[in-house]
């Protein structure tokens, strides 16, 4: 087992930079995810980190060791890391067992030692029974799990996840989530997890990078990326964040300062050291915003849309002091807002975004 | 710390010496002593050589012949192949897989099996005209050895070609183009006329080009035809120059080669620029456009289609079996002259004759076997490498099966008529220069397949054996050879067909004891001995059908396109 650190690494393809600039340090034996919508670099990382592409500038290192550089690279075949592909990329013309004891064959490990570890790596992923199966005749559940043994049977330094449950439909989703994160804890493995699915990254990781444009936005804990995003980028793409314009009114103390959003002044989080300044931005969740009640201070404005969802409605908002601007919470049913009607609401709590390059 | 840097990269730098330096060997080697032979015979600058040719009447009446019949030739072949295309592809015709088999059979044949066959049905010989009793008296002139002949060959044997590049067109033909028109209120004939046809014109021009290449380089059916009516083309022009004068006329047939080789340089040029136009309009794919019904048309039209069947296929083999049946020259045909002697003869009694077939099969096998071998290293590093220099790679290996054969069997000859520098070695009037020949001809035939079969498969399987530590080699032995496996034996079998009854190159690079089938069959048919002739072309025909029968066997694994046959 190994950590991997990525050092200030960037790719360019032509004159298009895929990654830029990127450091991400895993711990040995930590759960990380790469997160960012689909071209935002995460799936050239993970071939960096494979060693499929080699870095343009900037190093990597799995363990103590050197593995990317711009002058050269340990080709993939040597990195001892393990990876499990979106598409499962199962060898067809192989048996399971065959699939799983490739890596060991490959190593001329002897037949009976290889045997063993095959069939122990299959009751590791609960695929007793399945070895003669060809991969074709299982489910996509099954062959997952087939992709989980097979990276797991070689004992790698380091396992890449290449957005394994995108072809998976919604209820094996969660169960194969609850299969990563038992996998992680039994084998103690450093995982790299890449993924366009927040909840996913949320629900496994112990720290999610957040990648946008090539870039690295954010590396935290998931309750801190949600919490205390770094940028408008983060703020925005987790869990759906509003971005408010926002004038800072009071320097930051113990954690909280004082802001004018829309009109009201409300008290938020943010991080030591922030001190008034105008044009500021503010980032809201769904849960700090309620409906006003009658004499509280508030923001006035039209209901755009209400969409009912069972239980509760989801509310759009446009206040009349930025029409641009939309917020949107939940309101238990009944619901007293009807589309195209004045309302008036309360923002309860937020975060102010860091200003300028502090991301 | 590390040491492992740009370790393991040896494998693959040992694959790609080895590719490069096999396809300098058997492609680009050849041209270029081609083009030293005609401006620095001998290794001096000297315009002599093409002076000679330029002046030479010969020549000029070759090359207008040539012009000739590829010009009408191709109009043939693509009044036909794009008929037919569209007929099959748009219509609600039924027994279409049946009927492409058929139609695509006779580029299946070798060509101077289908000019012997159609020899046979209508010369004043033909069993056949005899059975029904119209056949011309003995001693009149075959009607087919004329220039008119050869064009009408030509368009039966290359229509199939230019049906197959039109019907892929046509494949990739967005329904909703079709449909907008006719929701704009026009008829199927206006459509045709102001949709298809138009969007169609890149793959029409593109299979024209190809077609013409394909008539100008055509050797068997202007031998077969035209020697006879002395009307000699480039391709017979060289083989009888060859013949009569041997090694001494090779810079005369240098220069004429290419000649040809610039001729059809101009057809795979314009060939080339259609097909990279080709998708400019159509960016969508869709589903192919709903067939058009044809109502109380259908029955007449596949009547018809299926009397063009009989004409272009049916009735040549019938001509070809009915002849190998006959005893001897003229002799009618009942059931009291009808023999198997002629083949028994050609199979075990004539010594000449059973070696031809040992070499034949010998040759494509070993050419099959070959070109499969070399084929997956090279599709790997043409499909999957990313570089830009391979689409090179790519070309040159194309260049010796698009340029005509004679052209590369005089190059073979220029390089080989000395023996091979520092080993001494002397291929020339051995089988094993024929062999070379086949190699370098015949390889496109399975790279083509194969690479379509790297395309299919997704890439990660092979990155899957990467990250699990195997090498180059090793990969290939286990995950990719087992994968393309289907697609590139597919192309050995093509490879195999296509070289049994191969004549081109074979007629100018054979010597005795290395004789081809072809080479048999043509001395035969050339010495009047069409029965024996018939016999050898209806054992080739056989064969071929049954390797399409085992070639159906793997369809099931293959990319699609790959055997031309297969609907």
């Amino acid at each position: 087992m190994a950590g991997l650190t990525i050092n200030g690494v960037t790719k360019t393809f032509g004159d298009f930079d895929a990654v830029k600039d990127v450091s991400i340090e895993v711990k040995d034996g930590e759960f990380l995810a790469v997160l960012g919508p689909s071209g935002c670099g995460k799936t050239t990382l993970l071939r960096l980190v494979a060693g499929f592409e080699n870095v343009t500038s900037g190093d990597i290192r799995i363990g103590n060791e050197i593995v990317s550089t711009a002058q050269g690279c340990v080709p993939p075949e040597k990195r001892r890391v393990g990876i499990v592909f979106q598409n499962y990329a199962l060898w067809p013309h192989m048996t399971v067992a065959e699939n799983i004891g490739y890596s060991l064959k490959v190593a001329k490990v002897d037949a009976e030692t290889r045997k063993r570890r095959v069939d122990d790596a299959m009751a590791l992923v609960d695929l007793k029974g399945f070895g003669d199966r060809r991969p074709a005749n299982l489910s996509g559940g099954q062959r997952q799990r087939v992709a989980l043994a097979r990276c797991l049977v070689a004992a790698p330094s380091l396992v890449l996840f290449d957005e394994p449950l995108a072809n998976l439909d919604v209820h094996l989703r969660a169960s194969m989530e609850d299969e990563f994160a038992a996998f992680h804890k039994r084998t103690g493995t450093t995982i790299v997890y890449i993924t366009h699915d927040q909840a996913e990254a949320m629900a496994l990781a112990d720290r999610i990078a957040v990648m946008d444009n090539g870039r690295l936005a954010q590396l935290a804990a998931p309750r801190e990326l949600y919490r205390e995003p770094a940028n408008e980028m983060v703020a925005s793409f987790i869990s759906e964040g509003m971005v408010i314009p926002a004038q800072v009114l009071s320097p930051a103390e113990s954690g909280h300062l004082k802001v004018s959003v829309l009109g009201q002044e409300v008290v938020v989080r943010c991080r030591d050291g922030e001190k008034p300044r105008h044009e500021a931005k503010v980032c809201c969740r769904a849960p700090d915003i309620s409906a006003a009640a009658p004499g509280e201070p508030g923001i006035d404005g039209t209901i755009r849309r209400a969409v009912h969802k069972g239980g509760v409605a989801r509310i759009e908002f446009a206040p009349d002091a930025d029409p641009t601007v939309t917020l949107h919470f939940e309101q238990p049913d009944p619901s007293p807002f009807e589309a195209g009607a004045k309302a008036r609401v309360r923002i309860a709590s937020g975060w102010l975004i860091p200003g300028g390059a502090s991301a | 710390m590390s040491v492992r840097l740009n370790q393991g990269r040896g494998q693959q730098w040992a694959m790609t010496v080895v590719v490069a330096a096999l396809i300098v060997l058997l492609s680009i080697l050849p041209m270029l002593r081609l083009i030293q032979e005609i401006f620095a015979p001998g290794g001096t600058l000297s315009t002599a050589a093409i002076s000679a040719g330029l002046t030479n009447a010969t020549t000029w009446v070759a090359t207008g012949n040539t012009l000739v019949v590829g010009f009408f030739g191709t109009a043939l072949a693509v009044v036909l192949g794009t008929s037919v295309a569209l007929l099959v592809t748009l219509t609600d015709v039924r027994g279409r897989s049946a009927f492409v088999l058929c139609y695509v059979m006779p580029l299946m044949i070798a060509p101077q099996v289908t000019a012997l066959a159609w020899l046979q049905l209508f010369g004043p010989a033909s069993p056949l005209l005899k059975l029904l009793g119209i056949a011309p008296p003995l001693g009149s002139r075959n009607p087919l050895y004329s220039p008119e002949g050869i064009i009408l060959l030509l368009g039966v044997q290359y229509g199939p070609l230019v049906f197959l590049l039109v019907r892929a067109g046509l494949r990739k033909l967005p329904r909703e183009l079709v449909e907008a028109a006719r929701a704009s209120g026009a008829g199927w004939f206006t459509v045709l006329r102001t949709i298809v046809l138009p969007l169609m014109t890149p793959s029409i021009v593109a299979a024209a080009a190809l077609a013409f290449v394909s008539c100008v380089g055509n050797f068997g059916i202007p031998a077969f035809l035209g020697i006879p009516a002395n009307y000699l083309v480039l391709p017979t022009l060289i083989y009888q120059r060859l013949a009569g004068g041997g090694p001494a006329v090779l810079g005369d047939a240098a220069f004429l080669s290419v000649l040809i080789g610039l001729i059809a340089m101009a057809g795979i040029l314009a060939q080339e620029m259609m097909s990279r136009r080709r998708d400019y309009r159509i960016s969508s794919t869709s589903l192919p456009a709903e067939p058009y019904e044809l109502g109380k048309w259908r029955v007449p039209v596949q009547v018809m289609m299926w009397c063009l069947i009989v004409l272009i296929l049916f009735l040549p083999l019938l001509g070809l079996v009915l002849s190998s049946l006959v005893p001897g020259y003229g002799i009618p045909l009942n059931a009291a002259t009808a023999t198997l002697d002629n083949y028994r003869f050609v199979l075990f009694e004539y010594g000449a004759a059973r070696r031809a077939f040992l070499n034949s099969f010998a040759l494509s096998l070993s050419a099959a076997a070959f070109a499969v071998l070399v084929a997956i290293p090279i599709a790997y590093l043409v499909a999957w490498s990313g570089k830009k220099w391979v689409k090179y790679l790519n070309l040159a290996v194309e260049l010796p099966y698009a340029l005509p054969g004679v052209v590369l069997a005089i190059a073979s000859l220029l390089m080989f008529l000395k023996p091979i520098p520092f080993t001494g070695v002397q291929l020339y009037n051995t089988i094993w220069i024929i062999l070379y020949a086949y190699l370098a001809r015949f390889l496109v035939l399975a790279l083509r397949p194969t690479i379509a079969g790297y395309h299919q498969i997704d890439r990660a399987l092979e990155e899957a054996a990467r990250v699990a530590g195997a090498s180059l080699f090793t990969r290939m032995r286990t995950i990719i050879f087992p994968l393309v496996a289907p697609a590139a034996l597919a192309g050995g079998l093509l490879i195999f067909m296509t070289a049994l009854s191969e004549l081109t190159v074979s007629a100018l690079l054979w010597s005795s004891g290395s004789e081809t089938i072809g080479v048999l069959m043509f001395s035969f048919e050339q010495g009047g001995d069409s029965n024996y002739a018939s016999a050898i072309s209806a054992i080739t025909v056989a064969i071929t059908f049954v390797l399409m029968l085992l070639a159906n066997l793997l369809a099931a694994h293959l990319p699609s396109g790959v055997l031309p046959w297969r609907d």
